[in-house]
């Protein structure tokens, strides 16, 4: 079955919320105080941007949902992310190389999005991918100083980009929005686009681009790795012993 | 509704306490109609978290000027660091806060040296493009050797 625009947007709200998470993990636990405040930055971006995708799926969906019911009262099978952000943080090296690949797809995407038909998401776009330019900038120049680091920087560096390359091909866009990329609601593809950005990047690092490493897919439609619910009982926690909380 | 308008405009930003989001560029449009009245926002960084804040603060000063507020944030057109008036660009820039620069047509690369707010010399380095809150960056001037922040260009 197509995918509509409300699954598109759930997908890329999950991305951004799953991410989001991931990266929050690191506070209080980054290599330095400067790197500590710049993954909660990233963070919160992501968080911000998934707020937004949510309350507009809500609409879309018709069904009264906000972004709350989006965020904590789903299960991990009804979450659309791609598995790569749902991959555990690893090493610094892992974090970086899962960031690296998502933020130059994330990039590429917003750039596409900006000439959606649908203005509420082209206008989330322009400025997600103004954003999101500051997050690529900040995750390709670490993989760059790691690749070119000392030789265990090298050596981690290269590990993490062979570990995250099996989750990339999700990133580049899912294969039933071809209706919604023909009435112009999504843009152009981004494959062939983050393929040469990711390679240049690997090559200023001096990494090696893995070629024969089988991809691994099922997170758009459902099905997760065993990363995802541990993630989601955390984060969804104390929504669901305080259903209606505030502070 | 002029008065108003200055109302809502002179409503401080939670997070920059020396900017208003009148300086920002975050009023939309004030109109009143009997006892409503209707602001339509702009938020500035989707990671925002002052967004709620600053309804909260919008809707309290209506109230206080006599009026019933209905507060709508919209995205479209989208805000722009260029929206920032020169009131508040001369205000950041009195905070020891670099201004943003011009965007055009796209984000503006952090590897172009910002002038400093201190000493206006450009020889500065940027040292993390996150800082305390969402829209600044670190950097230091190799002139004056002191750090400053400046305001991200999106
Ligand atoms: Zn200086």
């Amino acid at each position: 079955m197509a995918a509509d625009l409300f699954t598109h947007v759930l997908r890329q709200g999950d991305r951004a919320l799953v991410l989001s998470h991931r990266l929050a993990q690191w506070i209080t636990h980054a290599p330095t105080l400067e790197e500590d405040v710049a993954l909660a930055n990233i963070s919160l971006d992501l968080l911000g941007q998934a707020r937004h995708l949510f309350t507009y799926a809500g609409e879309l969906e018709g069904e009264g949902h906000d972004e709350d019911h989006f965020a904590y009262w789903r299960d991990a099978s009804e979450f659309r992310n791609p598995l790569l952000v749902e991959q555990p943080n690893g090493d610094f090296a892992v974090t970086i190389a899962r960031q690296v690949f998502h933020d130059q797809a994330a990039v590429l995407y917003w750039e596409s999005m900006s000439d959606s038909g649908d203005t509420t998401i082209a206008a989330l776009a322009v400025r997600a991918r103004n954003e999101t330019a500051f997050h690529l900038q900040h995750s390709a120049g670490w993989l760059i100083r790691l690749g070119d680091g000392t030789d265990e920087s090298r050596r981690r560096a290269q590990a993490a980009v062979d570990a995250m390359w099996p989750f990339t091909s999700e990133l580049l866009g899912a294969d039933d929005e071809g209706a919604l990329r023909a009435d112009g609601l999504i843009g152009e593809s981004i494959e062939s686009t983050w393929q040469v950005a990711v390679a240049d990047i690997l090559l200023e690092a001096g990494l090696e681009r893995p070629t024969s490493i089988e991809q691994r897919t099922g997170g758009l439609h459902g099905a997760h790795s065993e990363h995802l619910e541990p993630l989601l009982h955390e984060m969804q926690g104390l929504a669901r012993a305080h259903p209606g909380a505030t502070w | 509704m002029t008065g108003l308008l200055d109302i809502v405009r002179s409503v401080d930003d939670p997070e920059l306490p020396h900017l208003t989001i009148g300086d920002l560029g975050m009023v939309r449009d004030v109109a009143v109609d009997g006892r409503i009245a209707r602001i339509r926002i702009t938020p500035t960084y989707t990671g925002c978290p002052a967004t709620e804040q600053i309804r909260a603060d919008v809707e309290a000063a209506v109230i206080d000027a006599g009026y019933e507020p209905v507060v709508e944030f919209e995205m479209a057109p989208p805000w722009s660091t260029d929206d920032i008036s020169p009131e508040g660009r001369a205000k950041l820039h009195a905070a020891g806060i670099a201004p943003p620069a011009p965007t055009g047509d796209g984000p503006v690369s952090l590897d172009l040296p910002v002038p400093c707010p201190q000493c206006g010399s450009r020889r500065t380095r940027l040292t993390s493009a996150f800082g305390a809150t969402a829209c600044k960056a670190l950097h230091v001037c190799d002139a004056c050797r002191q750090p400053f922040e400046s305001f991200k260009a999106i």
